[in-house]
């Protein structure tokens, strides 16, 4: 192991945590029109209220810890992706505003559900899209990106986008379903299994359209011995439905929740065999994009100590908050 | 004029807009957060009332501020990705580990105690609740000084050598972090966010004063926000002074421009107003006290003081835009300290409370920290153009390859979203501000009251036992 595979692997995780944790409540924003009343939705926003600001603090750890650890990397995926970025800022602008200035608004308050839903909608597209314009390659010459700057909008990355927005969503529902109880409760248990048939199907075209936009990735699915690891992943998703379908007939809301995670775990593991080892596909790799060694292992010192005890009180945190939500949620 | 079809001037122009706006909210939340740390410890010693009402009272407008400031933040993060991708290549090995432990040490230990700060008091013991909120006051401060770090690395970089990539990369962590303008930057904006904070709590209280001066939180409020000025406002001119000869000694160039001297000479003076003329190389117009710009740079009147003739034409900043930039916040800061020099007094005579016109003179100050803090930065700034790296990396060397367009559309975007969001979060935040702090049991703070208000309630006990005062 050195410094850039360590590192690759911490950033891998942090991203997929942000994925984990900032997905379901996107989710629950792209889930509010479907939601009753007012007081519905208060208690929607109260699910996630406590927890909504360490949940997108990792998508800061993603593009700090890019410039930090690979800046070659972060100087060529951002420009090239300059649209849909820009765009998932703007939105998470609006949604973390929309957080707090709901409560205060008065008679405004419904314009803010709007620019939650809106916010929380177009922030999850944007990152399907930056995912799938990743994915499909970034055209770069000596040390910066060279493609013109639509060049991340394709069918395929609609398609990715919009894989994301109804994962997002399946996410959301599953644990509003763990957060909540009564009417609402039963409004978004009826949701998980459309949204996950949604999901499902996207994850299939994604899959299926992936290995023929390079021949590299077809290389990885469909030869031996790499088709040793890739194999297990399609077998592990199909076992991973089938267990959120059986904890959903038995009312077991928290392993619903966590199938729908294992879902997208799974989705994360099979992109990380495509690309491996490129960080930018499929010009750069990890070990040229790499920063020196005086700067990796700076970080990692920090990094070793410090992001276990993040996680430690960040689970801390879901503790003190764990149970369901009353209705009307928090107040501060 | 600037050329609006230029990528640099556009991402030049994005930036300043962005960060000026973030500069705001840690400016209130650094200050805030340690505000409410000191209120809460102070009812955990006393147990009176009036700090629990006075940290119900600030914390809603810090939910909204530090949110705003969150979200502000994460744009300037991706940033230097999508406009500055030339500098974020070249600079990343260095200024990005700082960044990391910003993110590791300050984000997640705001983000994550915030959501006990602001929903858990019910939850968690009192004990735990004041942990989470004296977290929350450290991992603002930890930011800025990660940050600042950052800054002042660009500002004075030390520390580093030259790879074949042509990147920067460290050779010493410690001289990179404590680099030779880090401790001044850090220092000087610090005691700005605590004073702008200070500023904006005395405003408030002034405001309900003026409606109620016997509410005793209103009282607290104020006494506690004008002891603070009074502190840190002139300790501030001195960090500022430190922090003037120490970017005298690193940025020269920058010291003249701001000082309007364009031709080095000993015995220098002090301009109080005019008008640069980049042209003639003059200042038009100009008021001056002579001697006191040789003393002020070195504290000494008849001192040879850089001028900007020692610099090659294309080096120059603006002069026009840090002469003025600086004479607005050091003038501000006169009126800051002028404000705690006169609440003293009013202290000393036991009027505080009494006087109109200190509370207007409050109330009228209220904003105007920001208004400093957005002037240091410009000065500071537009001071180290034309480079992004002082002397190393011209600010024109460092620009992504993105298309005018892109820029322009996202820059359009970002002023129309920021205007219109903050706009409102600024107005929810003064709707909070204005409400009326509920009034405290007089029982627990007795101490509240002057001489004369306690023989009057203990008057009034033997008239009527019992009976609330």
């Amino acid at each position: 192991m050195d410094y850039a595979l360590i590192w690759a692997l911490i950033l891998a995780i942090g991203v997929f945590v942000y994925v984990a944790l900032d997905g379901f409540d996107l989710g629950v924003g792209i889930l509010f029109p479907l939601l009753e009343d007012e007081q519905e939705r208060d208690t929607a926003i109260g699910a996630i209220a406590p927890v909504w600001d360490g949940n997108e603090t990792w998508l800061v750890l993603g593009g700090g810890g890019l410039l930090a650890v690979f800046p070659l990397a972060y100087s060529v995926i951002f420009p090239a992706l300059y649209v849909p970025l820009i765009a998932m800022l703007l939105a998470l602008v609006f949604r973390g505003v929309a957080f707090e200035f709901r409560v205060h608004a008065g008679r405004h308050k419904r314009f803010w559900d709007h620019a939650f839903f809106g916010g929380s909608l177009v922030a999850a597209f944007a990152q399907g899209i930056s995912l799938g314009a990743w994915l499909q390659g970034i055209e770069v010459v000596g040390r910066s990106y060279s493609g013109a700057w639509w060049d991340w909008l394709t069918p395929f990355s609609v398609a990715t986008g919009l894989a994301l927005v109804f994962g997002y969503a399946l996410l959301g529902a599953a644990w509003l379903n763990l957060k909540t109880e009564g009417a609402l409760n039963a409004r978004v248990n009826r949701l998980i299994i459309p949204l996950a048939a949604a999901t499902i199907g996207f994850i299939v075209a994604v899959s299926l359209w992936t290995p023929f936009m390079n021949e590299r990735y077809a290389a990885r699915w469909f030869t031996f011995p790499t088709m040793i690891y890739a194999l297990p992943v399609p077998l592990f998703v199909a076992a991973t439905v089938f267990t959120l379908w059986q904890s959903l007939k038995n009312d077991n809301a928290l392993r619903a929740f966590l199938s729908a995670e294992l879902l997208f775990l799974l989705c994360y593991i099979g992109i990380g065999i495509s690309v491996w080892p490129h960080i930018v596909p499929t010009a750069i790799t990890i070990h040229d994009a790499a920063g020196p060694d005086k700067s990796l292992g700076f970080l990692l010192v920090g990094a070793v100590v410090l992001i276990p005890l993040i996680l430690a009180y960040t689970a801390a945190a879901y503790w003190i908050f764990r149970g369901k939500v009353k209705h009307g949620g928090y107040h501060h | 004029m600037a050329d609006f079809s230029d990528p640099v001037i556009l991402a030049r122009i994005q930036f300043a807009f962005t960060v000026s706006f973030h500069i705001i909210f840690p400016a209130t939340s650094i200050g805030l957060a340690s505000f409410l740390a000191f209120v809460q410890w102070r009812w955990m010693q006393t147990r009176e009332e009036v700090y629990l009402t006075l940290f119900d009272f600030w914390i809603k407008p810090f939910a909204v501020v530090f949110g705003m400031g969150v979200v502000s933040g994460l744009m300037l993060s991706y940033e230097f990705g999508t406009n500055w991708s030339v500098f974020a290549d070249k600079a990343g090995p260095v200024i990005g580990p700082l960044m990391g432990y910003e993110v590791m040490t300050a984000f997640f230990v705001e983000a994550g105690f915030l959501g006990v700060m602001l929903f858990g008091r019910d939850k968690v013991g009192p004990r735990l609740h004041f942990f989470a909120t004296f977290m929350v006051a450290a991992g603002t401060l930890g930011s800025a000084f990660w940050i600042l770090s950052v800054n002042s690395w660009m500002q004075t970089p030390a520390g580093y050598g030259m790879n074949e990539a042509g990147q920067f990369i460290p050779l010493s962590w410690m001289e990179v972090i404590f680099n030779p303008s880090f401790p001044y930057r850090f220092v000087h904006m610090v005691f700005a966010a605590y004073l702008t904070t200070a500023l904006v709590v005395a405003a408030t209280a002034a405001y309900h004063l003026r409606r109620a001066r016997q509410n005793r939180t209103t009282r607290k409020m104020f006494s506690l926000a004008m002891w603070i000025i009074a502190i840190v406002a002139p300790l501030q001119i001195l960090a500022g002074d430190q922090h003037g000869l120490n970017t005298y000694e690193h940025q020269p160039a920058k010291v003249a421009a701001l000082e309007g001297h364009f031709k080095t000479r000993k015995a220098a003076p002090e301009y109080i107003f005019g008008w640069p003329n980049m042209e003639t190389g003059e200042i038009d117009y100009a008021v001056s006290i002579p001697y006191l710009g040789s003393w002020i740079l070195t504290h000494d009147f008849n001192a040879e003081v850089v001028g900007l003739d020692q610099f090659p034409r294309e080096d120059w900043p603006n002069v026009n835009i840090l002469f003025w930039s600086f004479r607005i916040m050091v003038g501000l800061g006169l009126l800051f300290f002028t404000l705690g020099c006169w609440g003293l007094w009013k202290r000393y005579r036991g009027q505080l409370y009494d006087s109109p016109r200190l509370a207007q003179f409050a109330l009228m100050l209220g904003p105007t920290g920001y208004i400093a803090v957005l002037c240091g930065w410009v000065t500071t700034e537009v001071g180290r153009q034309p480079y992004t790296i002082y002397g190393l990396l011209r600010t024109s060397d460092s620009v992504s390859p993105v298309a005018a367009p892109a820029v322009a559309t996202s820059l359009a975007a970002i002023v129309v979203v920021y205007l219109f969001v903050f706009g409102l979060g600024t107005l929810y935040t003064l709707r909070l501000l204005a409400k009326d702090p509920p009034d405290s049991p007089a029982e627990q703070q007795r101490g509240l009251l002057d001489q004369g208000g306690r023989r009057a309630v203990r008057i009034w006990r033997l008239i009527w036992p019992g009976r609330e005062v």
